[in-house]
């Protein structure tokens, strides 16, 4: 059984982003959208939790980075960027969809 | 694959409406069926069909209608959600004495069973809001 974790806001403004990486299981993956993009740049605070994540895949939605202004270069390494198809597609591949809301 | 959409944000508050939107918009592309859309909390805003944002911004509720008619979605609005926060239909008008309403004619005011039945119903419920 593994589960997509949405999270829609930034680390630095809620904590579900914090709620989310104690949560989450090996073999499941995250999804960063909205103002939660902001956790898969490099360079800050949340960056050791995500590279902490054993067995979770991160991904974040590139839409929304790009409607931040934020280059795919400036993002840690092994994260993924998928568009809304691929947001779609995440949610088939999982059982089911947890919103850290 | 069915999919039912929950929505408890208002309409140009972050962007829970468009991602949700985008998302429904995603799935239908890809052949899926959205079963329902299920608006809650602050996400009956996106009901009102007096909404007039300016020419130059897009028209969350208008584009939410012209998508459920465009592929029959069921676009249901939490009773009690929209009751708190006075959006309005013909029977709530009457049950309610109100002299107006502003339900846009292509969402329903129904109750939180239509959002269990959604979750039952379908094979996912992605959640968008605050």
């Amino acid at each position: 059984m593994s589960e997509l974790h949405t999270v829609n806001k930034s680390p630095f403004e809620k904590s579900s982003f914090d709620s989310c990486m104690g949560h989450v299981l090996e073999g499941s993956a995250v999804l960063l959208y909205e103002d939660g993009v902001y956790a898969a740049m490099q360079g800050t605070t949340a960056e050791a939790k995500v590279k902490s994540a054993q067995g979770v895949k991160i991904y974040v939605l590139g839409p929304d980075l790009k409607a931040r202004g934020i280059d795919a270069a400036r993002l840690i390494d092994g994260v993924d960027v998928v568009d809304y198809a691929g947001f779609v597609d995440l949610t088939i591949e999982h059982d089911k969809v947890v919103a850290w809301v | 694959m069915k999919f039912s959409i929950q929505i408890n944000e208002g309409p140009y508050q972050h962007q829970a409406s468009d991602s949700a939107y985008m998302f429904t918009k995603a799935a239908l592309d890809k052949g899926h069926e959205i079963f329902r859309v299920f608006f809650y909390h602050d996400g009956v805003g996106n009901s009102t069909r007096l909404t007039t944002p300016p020419q130059d911004d897009r028209n969350i509720v208008n584009r939410w209608a012209d998508l459920g008619k465009e592929h029959d979605l069921d676009l249901v609005v939490c009773v009690a959600a929209a009751q708190r926060r006075g959006i309005v239909d013909d029977g709530e008008a009457e049950r309610n004495g109100k002299d107006a309403t502003n339900i846009h004619p292509q969402f329903r005011i129904s109750g939180l069973g239509q959002l269990i039945e959604a979750a039952v119903q379908s094979e996912r419920l992605v959640v968008f809001g605050d």
